[in-house]
Order: C-alpha cells, then sequence, then structure tokens
C-alpha cells in the first residue's frame, strides 16, 4: 500500500512531523513502512503558464516558438512538443529551475533562435512514465483551464508529496485503505480524525425503476447494491483525483474510472462501473458460474468459468468476475452516459479461487480476499456517486438496490487491566487504557472493573483477548514494557547424550583435517539415489518426489550425502582448488514404498566423508602422498575407536563405488556404511580425479553405543614384543590373519599390528609376506619366556592351518 | 733426574699447548704418559737412587705426570667443544623455511552460529530438541493455527511431497511436537534449531533450503517483558553489548501479541546507511506470545499456562556479523568461504 501522505492530510493533522518521523513512529507501532518515496522533491520555480502563441521555428520544422505568459512577465520558449497549442496551460521551468536528475534549466539559444525555459512533460517533472495519462504520455501536460496563470506548478502536480510504502502482514488489511491508515495515525499520534462527507443529493427518479438485483448465492455475496448514476460526461478527473492516484500508484484513466479508483483507495472498498446502456438487461443475477461458461474480461482474455467461481450476470451472460475483474461487454467507454455502479460485499474465499483459477490479481481481489469492512461497502458507493455528481455531471437515483444480508455487528472483547497487566508485565492503569482505546476510535463499556470492548467491523482482524492485549500493548509502545527474566522455576538447560555425542563426532572429523559441508537434501531423482549404502537401498524403495519440484535438479529427497558431497568437491576442483577433504552430517530419507510415501520418511542421521588430492604435501621437501583408501580407513577407525565401536571391513562391490577398493562396514554382523573409492566412470561424471570416501550410519552408531569412560588399571609388568614373518598366498587378506593370531595367541595376546607387507624379489612367484608385530603382557605378573613361547608356536600352527601361512626365516 | 723431569714436564705442556686436534693430543698422551715414555723411563732407572731420593724423584715424577694428565684432560675438554660446536654449525638450518602443514578441517559457519545460539539458550535453561524434515500438514500449519485456506500459508509456500506430507516450512512443528509429549503438564523450555525448505528461487538473498532456530517457553505466568529481557540478553551476547533493540508489533498466526526485533546497526551504529536501508535498525527475528489456540491444541489450557515463542534464521545473522554478502555461499562448499571462518 501506497500512502500519499498529502492525501493523509485531509483526515489527520500530519503536518507537525517530516516524513520519516512519521514513517517512524507508524512502523514502530506494527505497520512496518518499507520506503519513503519524495516524488520529485527536487522541482523548484516550475510555474503554471499561459501558450500565448505558437508558431513554427523559423530554422527548424519539428520546434515551435512560443510566447508564454508566467505571470509576471512573458518568456519566449522553443517546445518541441507535438502536443503544444496555442491557449494552452503549461508547465513551465523556467530558467534557474532545477528538474529531477539535477537537470538544470538555462537560457539557450535554439537553431539560432532564444529559448527562455522549457514546456514541461510530466516525465520531467519526476512522475514514472507508467503513471502519466495516456493523452499525456507522449508530449507535454496540459493543466485544465481554471489553473491559475504563475501559480506554482509543483504543488498543483503534487510533485511536493512524499509517499509511505506499507508492508502490510496478513492481519492488517484495514490498512489497505487511506482511512484505516488515518485511523491508524490519529491513533498512534493522539490526534482528531475528520473523515470524508458522504452526503449526495438524489434525483426523483428510483434506481429501482431501472435495475432489480438478486442474488443466488448469498454466502458468497451477501451484499450487493446498484447505484445508478446519468447524464455522465467522461472527461479527465480534476487533478487532485489524479495526482492521489499517481501518487498512490494508478494510472489515471478518465473520471468514471478515477473516481471508482479513488473510492476503493480512500474506503478499502472495490467498486465496479457497468455501462447501464451496454448491460444487456434490467437485472442483476449473482451466481456461481455453470460449467462451460466464459467471459472475455476486460484485458481482451476469454475465461473459462466453473461452479467454483461467482460471477455478476444480466440474467444471461457474465458480466463481471466477481471481486476480481469486469467483462469487457459492458465497460465504461468514452460514450458512457448512465453509469450502473456496483458496490458489492464478495466473501474472502469466492474471489481468492476466481482470482487463483485466472491467474488474477488486482486492487480489487487483493482487498476481497483479505476481507473488506462490512460497514463501508454502502457508504463507499454513496461517496463515488457523489465524487460522480460533482466531477462527472451525473445525476444519482435515489437508490441503492440492494441485496442485504451482510452481518454488520461488532464482536465484543473483554479485558481488564490486571489480565492485561498480568499478560505485558506491565502497571498500565485504567485510565491509561481507557485512553488508548479512544486513541483507537473503539467504543467501550466500563463494568465489573474492566472493559467491554467494541471491535469496529473494520479490524476484522481482532477477535479474541490477546488481539486486544497486542492493541493495547502497541499504542503504549512495545518500548515501553519492561525487561525481565523468567521466574518460573528454573531448570537446566543443557544438551542430550545423543547431542553431545554429534558434536563430538564432528570435532573429530574436524581434528581428523576434515572441513565441514552442507549441502541440499533435495537433489536430482539420479543424485538422490545414488551412492547409497547398502542398509539404505535395502530398505529404500527409491527415493521419495516432491509433488510438484520448482526444477528436476531439486525434485526428489536424498538417500544419500555422498553425490551432493561429490558436486560440492567437483565445484572446488573447478575454481582450481584440488586438494579437498570434506565431511557432512545430516539426514536421509528412507521411504520403503519410495515414491508412494503416504507416512512421514524415516530420517536416518548419516556421517559422510569424500577426500581427494594430496592428503600431505610438503612442497619444498619433495615429499607429498595422494589420499588413498587407507588415510579415509584411518580416520574412519579413529572414529569407530573413540565411539568404542569394533568394526569389520569386508571387501564388497558396490554400485558406483572401484570394485577392487571398496568395503563394506559391518557392527555386530549388520551394514552400517561403506568405505572405499569412487568409481573411475562416476569420478569422471563428476570431474574428479582419484576420490576416497565412507558413509556411515551414524543413527545406528549412536543408537548403541554408551561412552561412559571407566578406569582400567596402568600396568605394572613390563609387555614382551614378539615379530612374526608369515608368508601366504598374494589372494589372502591381512584381517582374516589377524583374526587367526588373535583366537589362537590366547588372553595374554593384547594387540597385533601388520607392521610390513612384502611382495618381489625373494618371494615365489604368487606368494606375498605380511609381518606382525605381537605385543603379550599379564596385567598380574611378569610374563614368562614360556608362556609366550607356547602361545607364539600355537599361533604358528593355527596360521599354517587356516592360511597355509609359513614363518619366514 | 729431578731436571729431567722438570724438562719432560715443560716440554709435554708446550705440545700440549700447541695441539689442536684429538689425535695429536692423543699422540702427546701416549708419547709423554705410555707405557714406553720417558716419564716411565725415568722411573725406571729409580733404583739407581739412593734410598733417600727414592722417594722424592717418585713423588715428583708422579706430579709431572698428574700435572700432564690435567693439562691434556683439559685441553681435550676444549677441543671437544669446540669439535662439537663446529659440527652444530654446519647443521644449521632455514628457519624461514616453511613447516610442514598440518591438515586442519573446521566446523561450517552454519553449524558455529547454531552451536553459538544453543549455547547461549542453554546458559538461560533451555534445552535442545529436534525433530524431523518431512513434516506432516497437521504438525507444520494446523497445530499452530494455520488451518487449510489460511491466507498466511501463503507466506511461506511450500514444498508438499503428499497433500498431508511436506518438507518443514520452520522448526515451529518441533515445539506442537514437544509440547504434546509432555501432555498439557510440564512447563515446556527450548530451542529447535534445523533445516527448513520453502519454495523460494536461489539467489543472493533467497535459498530453497535454510536454517531456523525456533525457541519456546510455556510455563505459568510467562509474561511479555520476560520474551523481551529473553530477546535482549540474547542480542547482547550474540551481537556485542553495544547494540540497542527494539521490538516492533508484527503479525504470525501462531502468536498474539506478535513481535519483530530489530538491533541498532553495527555498521552506522544506527545513523542510518544502506545496510540498514537508512533506518538504523536491523530486523533480526520473530517471536511473541504463544497464541491460544497453540497452546490449546497442544493440549495446554491457555488460561493456566502463557508462553512465549520465538524464531530467528541462521543465515541471516551470519550474514549480519560477517557481512557474508550472498546467501548461496553457504551451501556452494566453497573451500575459500568455508575456510575464512576457523579462527577460534
Amino acid at each position: 500500500m501506497f500512502v500519499s501522505l498529502n492525501w493523509l492530510k485531509n483526515y489527520v493533522d500530519i503536518n507537525h512531523l517530516p516524513p520519516d518521523e512519521l514513517a517512524e513512529k507508524i512502523t514502530k507501532s506494527g505497520i512496518e513502512v518499507e520506503g519513503i518515496e519524495y516524488i520529485a522533491d527536487d522541482s523548484s520555480n516550475v510555474v503554471v503558464g499561459y501558450v500565448k502563441q505558437c508558431e513554427k521555428h523559423p530554422n527548424a520544422d519539428k520546434l515551435n516558438l512560443c510566447q508564454v505568459d508566467v505571470g509576471e512577465e512573458d518568456l519566449q520558449i522553443i517546445c518541441g512538443a507535438p502536443n503544444i497549442k496555442q491557449g494552452q496551460k503549461v508547465a513551465v521551468a523556467k530558467p534557474g529551475a532545477v528538474l529531477p536528475g539535477n537537470f538544470k534549466i538555462k537560457k539557450a539559444k535554439l537553431r539560432g533562435v532564444e529559448s527562455r525555459g522549457m514546456i514541461c512533460s510530466l516525465q520531467e517533472l519526476g512522475i514514472e512514465e507508467k503513471f502519466v495519462p495516456k493523452e499525456f504520455a507522449d508530449g507535454i501536460f496540459v493543466f485544465p483551464e481554471n489553473a491559475e496563470i504563475g501559480a506554482d506548478a509543483s504543488q498543483l502536480l503534487n510533485l511536493d508529496d512524499a509517499v509511505l510504502e506499507l508492508g502490510l502482514t496478513p492481519n492488517r488489511s484495514d490498512a489497505l485503505s487511506m482511512l484505516g491508515v488515518a485511523y491508524e495515525t490519529a491513533a498512534i499520534l493522539d490526534q482528531p480524525l475528520q473523515l470524508p462527507d458522504e452526503s449526495v443529493e438524489f434525483t426523483a427518479e428510483l434506481t429501482e425503476d431501472y435495475i432489480d438485483v438478486r442474488v443466488e448465492a448469498p454466502d458468497l455475496n451477501p451484499y450487493y447494491g446498484a447505484f445508478v448514476i446519468k447524464d455522465i460526461e467522461v472527461k479527465p478527473s480534476p487533478l487532485w483525483i489524479r495526482n492521489y492516484l499517481i501518487a498512490a500508484g494508478i494510472r489515471p484513466i478518465n473520471n468514471v474510472v478515477d473516481i471508482t479508483n479513488y473510492v476503493l483507495l480512500e474506503y478499502g472498498q472495490p467498486l465496479h462501473a457497468f455501462d447501464y446502456d451496454q448491460f444487456g438487461s434490467k437485472e442483476i443475477v449473482v451466481r456461481r458460474a455453470y460449467d462451460n461458461e466464459s467471459i472475455v474480461t476486460l484485458d481482451g482474455q476469454e475465461r473459462e468459468l466453473s461452479a467454483e467461481h461467482l460471477v455478476i450476470t444480466n440474467g444471461q451472460q457474465p458480466t463481471a468476475l466477481a471481486g476480481v475483474m469486469g467483462g469487457a461487454d459492458a465497460e465504461v467507454s468514452e460514450s458512457t452516459t448512465t453509469v450502473l455502479l456496483e458496490a458489492a460485499y464478495f466473501s474472502p474465499v469466492a474471489v481468492r479461487k476466481s482470482s487463483r483459477d485466472h491467474g488474477l490479481r488486482s486492487e480489487s481481489s487483493t482487498r476481497y480476499e483479505k476481507g473488506i469492512d462490512p460497514d463501508r461497502v454502502k457508504r463507499a458507493g454513496i461517496r463515488a456517486c457523489q465524487l460522480l455528481s460533482e466531477y462527472a455531471g451525473g445525476k444519482v437515483l435515489t437508490g441503492p438496490v440492494a441485496f442485504d444480508q451482510l452481518d454488520r455487528s461488532e464482536a465484543k472483547v473483554e479485558i481488564t487491566t490486571s489480565n492485561i497487566n498480568d499478560r505485558l508485565g506491565t502497571a498500565i492503569t485504567d485510565q491509561e487504557i481507557a485512553g488508548i482505546l479512544r486513541r483507537l476510535n473503539f467504543h467501550f463499556e466500563e463494568k465489573n472493573s474492566g472493559f467491554v470492548v467494541s471491535i469496529p467491523t473494520r479490524r476484522g482482524d481482532i477477535t479474541i483477548f490477546e488481539d486486544m492485549v497486542e492493541e493495547v500493548a502497541r499504542i503504549y509502545g512495545y518500548d515501553n514494557l519492561p525487561y525481565t527474566l523468567p521466574q518460573g522455576a528454573s531448570q537446566a538447560g543443557g544438551l542430550t547424550d545423543r547431542q553431545t555425542l554429534k558434536r563430538e563426532v564432528k570435532h573429530y572429523m574436524e581434528g581428523a583435517g576434515l572441513m565441514e559441508a552442507i549441502t541440499y537434501s533435495l537433489t536430482s531423482k539420479e543424485r538422490a539415489e545414488m551412492l547409497t549404502s547398502p542398509e539404505i537401498s535395502e530398505k529404500a524403495a527409491g527415493s521419495i518426489r516432491l509433488s510438484m519440484p520448482m526444477s528436476e535438479e531439486h525434485s526428489n529427497l536424498r538417500l544419500s550425502i555422498l553425490p551432493e558431497l561429490l558436486a560440492s568437491l567437483s565445484y572446488n576442483l573447478a575454481r582450481k582448488q584440488p586438494n579437498l577433504a570434506y565431511y557432512e552430517m545430516g539426514t536421509v530419507f528412507v521411504s520403503t514404498v519410495g515414491e508412494n510415501v503416504t507416512k512421514q520418511p524415516q530420517e536416518v542421521l548419516r556421517l559422510a566423508a569424500a577426500v581427494t588430492g594430496d592428503w600431505l604435501a610438503y612442497p619444498w621437501q619433495q615429499e607429498k602422498k595422494q589420499v588413498d583408501f587407507f588415510v579415509v580407513k584411518g580416520i574412519a577407525e579413529g572414529l569407530f575407536d573413540k565411539l568404542g565401536v569394533h568394526v569389520e571391513y569386508k571387501q564388497a562391490k558396490l554400485d558406483g563405488m572401484h570394485p577392487g577398493r571398496t568395503a563394506q562396514l559391518l557392527s555386530n554382523g549388520t551394514s552400517i556404511g561403506f568405505i572405499g573409492q569412487i568409481h573411475p566412470t562416476v569420478q569422471n561424471d563428476f570431474d574428479l580425479k582419484d576420490t576416497y570416501v565412507f558413509d556411515i550410519d551414524l543413527e545406528k552408531l549412536l543408537e548403541t553405543i554408551h561412552v561412559e569412560p571407566s578406569f582400567s588399571k596402568i600396568p605394572r609388568y613390563p609387555s614382551i614384543s614378539r615379530d612374526i614373518a608369515l608368508m601366504v598366498e598374494e589372494g589372502l587378506h591381512a584381517g582374516d590373519i589377524k583374526k587367526t593370531i588373535e583366537a589362537a595367541g590366547g588372553p595374554l595376546v593384547k594387540d597385533v599390528q601388520v607392521f610390513d607387507v612384502y611382495q618381489g624379489e625373494h618371494l615365489p612367484a604368487g606368494r606375498k609376506s605380511i609381518a606382525f608385530n605381537l605385543l603379550y603382557l599379564d596385567p598380574e605378573k611378569t610374563l614368562k619366556d614360556e608362556e609366550v613361547e607356547s602361545s607364539y608356536q600355537e599361533i604358528l600352527s593355527a596360521v599354517k592351518e587356516a592360511h597355509g601361512a609359513e614363518l619366514r626365516g | 733426574m729431578k731436571e729431567r723431569l722438570q724438562e719432560l714436564k715443560e716440554e709435554a705442556l708446550a705440545k700440549a699447548e700447541q695441539a689442536e686436534t684429538l689425535s695429536e693430543l692423543q699422540e702427546i698422551r701416549v708419547a709423554y704418559l705410555g707405557k714406553k715414555g720417558p716419564i716411565t723411563e725415568v722411573l725406571r732407572g729409580m733404583g739407581k737412587l739412593s734410598k733417600e731420593e727414592r722417594p722424592v724423584i717418585g713423588e715428583l715424577a708422579n706430579r709431572v705426570r698428574e700435572s700432564i694428565a690435567d693439562v691434556l684432560d683439559t685441553k681435550k675438554e676444549t677441543l671437544e667443544a669446540k669439535q662439537l660446536e663446529a659440527k652444530l654449525e654446519k647443521e644449521t638450518i632455514d628457519v624461514t623455511l616453511p613447516g610442514r602443514p598440518v591438515n586442519v578441517g573446521g566446523p561450517h559457519l552454519l553449524t558455529s552460529i547454531v552451536e553459538e545460539i544453543e549455547d547461549l539458550f542453554i546458559g538461560m535453561g533451555f534445552e535442545v530438541r529436534e525433530g524431523p524434515e518431512v513434516e506432516t500438514d497437521y504438525f507444520n500449519f494446523e497445530a499452530l493455527n494455520l488451518p487449510k485456506g489460511h491466507p498466511a500459508r501463503d507466506m511461506q509456500d511450500s514444498f508438499y511431497i503428499t497433500e498431508e506430507l511436506l518438507m518443514r516450512t520452520h522448526t515451529s512443528p518441533v515445539q506442537a511436537r514437544t509440547m504434546g509429549k509432555y501432555d498439557g503438564k510440564k512447563p515446556v523450555k527450548m530451542i529447535c534449531p534445523g533445516k527448513v525448505y520453502r519454495r523460494d528461487t536461489d539467489d543472493a538473498t533467497h535459498s530453497h533450503q535454510f536454517t531456523q532456530v525456533e525457541g519456546l517457553y510455556v510455563d505459568k505466568n510467562v509474561q511479555m517483558s520476560d520474551l523481551k529481557g529473553v530477546l535482549n540478553r540474547f542480542a547482547k551476547q550474540m551481537f556485542g553489548e553495544e547494540r540497542e533493540i527494539r521490538l516492533r508489533p508484527s503479525f504470525f498466526p501462531f502468536t498474539e501479541p506478535s513481535v519483530e526485533m530489530d538491533i541498532s546497526c553495527k555498521v552506522c551504529n544506527g545513523e542510518g546507511c544502506s545496510v540498514c536501508k537508512g533506518t538504523g535498525w536491523i530486523e533480526i527475528l520473530g517471536g511473541g506470545m504463544v497464541h491460544p489456540r497453540v497452546l490449546e491444541m497442544a493440549g495446554y489450557d491457555p488460561k493456566e499456562y502463557t508462553g512465549f515463542a520465538f524464531g530467528m534464521g541462521p543465515e541471516r545473522i551470519a550474514m549480519l556479523k560477517y557481512g557474508v554478502d550472498d546467501i548461496r555461499h553457504f551451501y556452494t562448499n566453497d573451500i575459500r568461504f568455508l575456510k575464512q571462518y576457523h579462527k577460534a
């Protein structure tokens, strides 16, 4: 909503406040002023001039040489506008004038002839092109004949106005009218309010002899008032109406249209003017449209209708889409002499449906959708009749003819001073509350040490006690509320164990050298279903799809974090950042029925990592280490170790992963994720070099672990270390041999570590050597050599039996 | 003989004085103090001496030996020290060369902001709650006083999956869920951070996915001044003690009265600049007193319980606090962006 302050001044005295201070007060009271626009604040020295003479320029075909009376003197001005004529009153920027854009007017010579000043178009005076009336769009502006020669044109054209742009929340549709803003401003400033004159002189003729009104859908249209105004002369409206419309962002058309728009803005009540002679009958029937019915609206579009749309008809055809747009057939034109004026109340539901279905949003539909003031419907019609009789020569027939089932009753809300204070934490007095209600123009009765407030129909947003609490608080001033801290029983705040663990996992990952990334949960169908971990693909029947995605890039809910994480790596690689180590913790969305979800999917917390490029790089030492499987495995192992989870790595072949460099992660036999290198073709698709990843079901891990460190004794007896190098088939897994060693070694073996893997010279083809370091310890006593030796022998025979391993000499 | 010993002593000391290497020194030691050396020789010839002379010469010879040995030892230490010094000198490195870099990761800026907010409210006795990102229409809208067809649903166009399921548009459903769990009996004091989704085209100021932290406090006798006090404390801790706050009336379907909170602009100190669009104030969060319908639907009697709720956007807070100029930076994961916020 754009609010012209010059217009607002007609209802409430704001002269003592500069626009920015007024804006600040309005904002602080609940309606946000999003901007202040000064129409053309810097226009000066522009006056009304009378074109006494207008001849062709002696040396230029397209220029005119004019003698212009500007009051104290005559100025010779050269003007190129096509619509300049002798006898016009025009806007003259005198030498010394400064126009918007810091355009300084000086004496000049044009093709050898002197020119003193400029005859201006509205655009040159700072009015936006789209608001300039069509007749002046391509030339200079012409004042009405009664304009006073030499008068200040800025004032006459409202160039000294400031316009507030209000950002209205959905509840404050009352401020979609100048009167609503006036009530608000009067309350904020504690100023009296001046309402417009709503008196009109009716002729002896009766409207009912001209038109009949029948409403067949009273639920959607509880009030329909029809006025008839005869002897209309369609012409430009007076300057002040045009000025106010321009300030409010509406282009002036002609007096009839302008007046309906003016009243729309003033009262917030949409009106519609039909050409009575083109209406096609003497009967208005408001009904739901028939299926297969259509209407050609004012914009020339044919629109298909259905029973969900409310239409105004002449008994036969629709003549308007109720509350949204009129039909082309009965449109007011230059030749209209009798106007049929509609002032109606259409329900928000009816208008919203029509407006949505036809993609039509107008000043009218917006107001109907948000709910208009029932009390102003008829009054606005009267106000329009009054203006039409004054500025369009109209004779208003006694009326209106109306269908009326409209509820205009005022809601009552009871408040007490102590209730209000209890809710706000204030110490407001009875008198202060009564004062606030008076400022708001709310009637009230004092009863039982409280107030029964009658809520005016313009404030449909106030229905319950809490709404009144806000009204009182905002006029009292939110600034004046005290600062307190909650008095309730204090509770210890904190994180749950799960939340603490999540933070610890993040800290671990960061300490391990990985940067946290956050990617989108919505991705393409292809990416949503790529690189899913076995335990996820097992359950999910494909990814969930949005019913109306905005684009295919963000259409499905992810089943894996990895694809978008890889895309992030790729983004960086393209920007010459080759060494990257990222992790992300986030949810994936598992539906056992895929796209056919009806219930909330299971949201599974996962932890993914993706690493590419150099892991270590010491440039001047000429040392570099590319990331490999064992780098990411080391990170994963560290995490499992920290969480106290035992995890097995099982060689696996998974879609999108390198077939020889991938392992499934198993904990107690169930899958909890995977680790490995991205398949080279997938790497290619993402424009990535070798990239190693893991993806872990954190949900499952956090559920199962209990991190409660307990004390175990620091051993007092020395440990004994033994090495054992075994020669085995090259396809055997170190992990399997290690398991055999641990099982065979007995309780004294505390740790088994691989310290060398060798294949090549001195070994038979197809064999490799794996060397383990064994750590023996007895916490209770000093170990004896025999104990170690006997365990060592057990191990040797066990690995020989299980793996055909031979001790390498 | 005495003279001979004296001579030997002086000779040896002179040589020791001149010795420059440890091996020279060793030669001197062997030459004078060795078994075949002159002093031994002198001692061997003592048999020819008289009984009286023998102990005198013997003692003298020992003294000469000792003093030569002393000097040689001292000299040896000096030479060794020199040698070490020379060796260390050779080991000199260029200390200005770069060290071996350690791989250091770090949190995403949004995580840092969210954890900072969490810790601030934990300090005021709030607990942290989480909830699903795919929500039911009931919890996302209806339980928050936004029935179907409510015009305010326009304010947050949503990604629906089915008619009853959607990507949550705010984290407020977690409030409704938590209250529901407490069955209208216990006070609730919680914040809920999380991802939320709206039908917005991604640009510098809009993102179809973003983060929200909402807070809720429901108890007997909660007043609007409490909301003001809590938010004031939050704002000063988050943005600095010198920041002023101001509350403005606003509208949300789930609160009444509703507020928006501004803080005085950090860039211009409230004077008015392009960041605050000349107003001197920057909007950072919305909130209000919990609407009685919301309490009722969650099983709380609004005559007995009142409460306040508020919600804020960590992206916006990060943008204000650090001058981040484009919301898309939070989701493209440009390493050059992520690394900027690691100086704790």
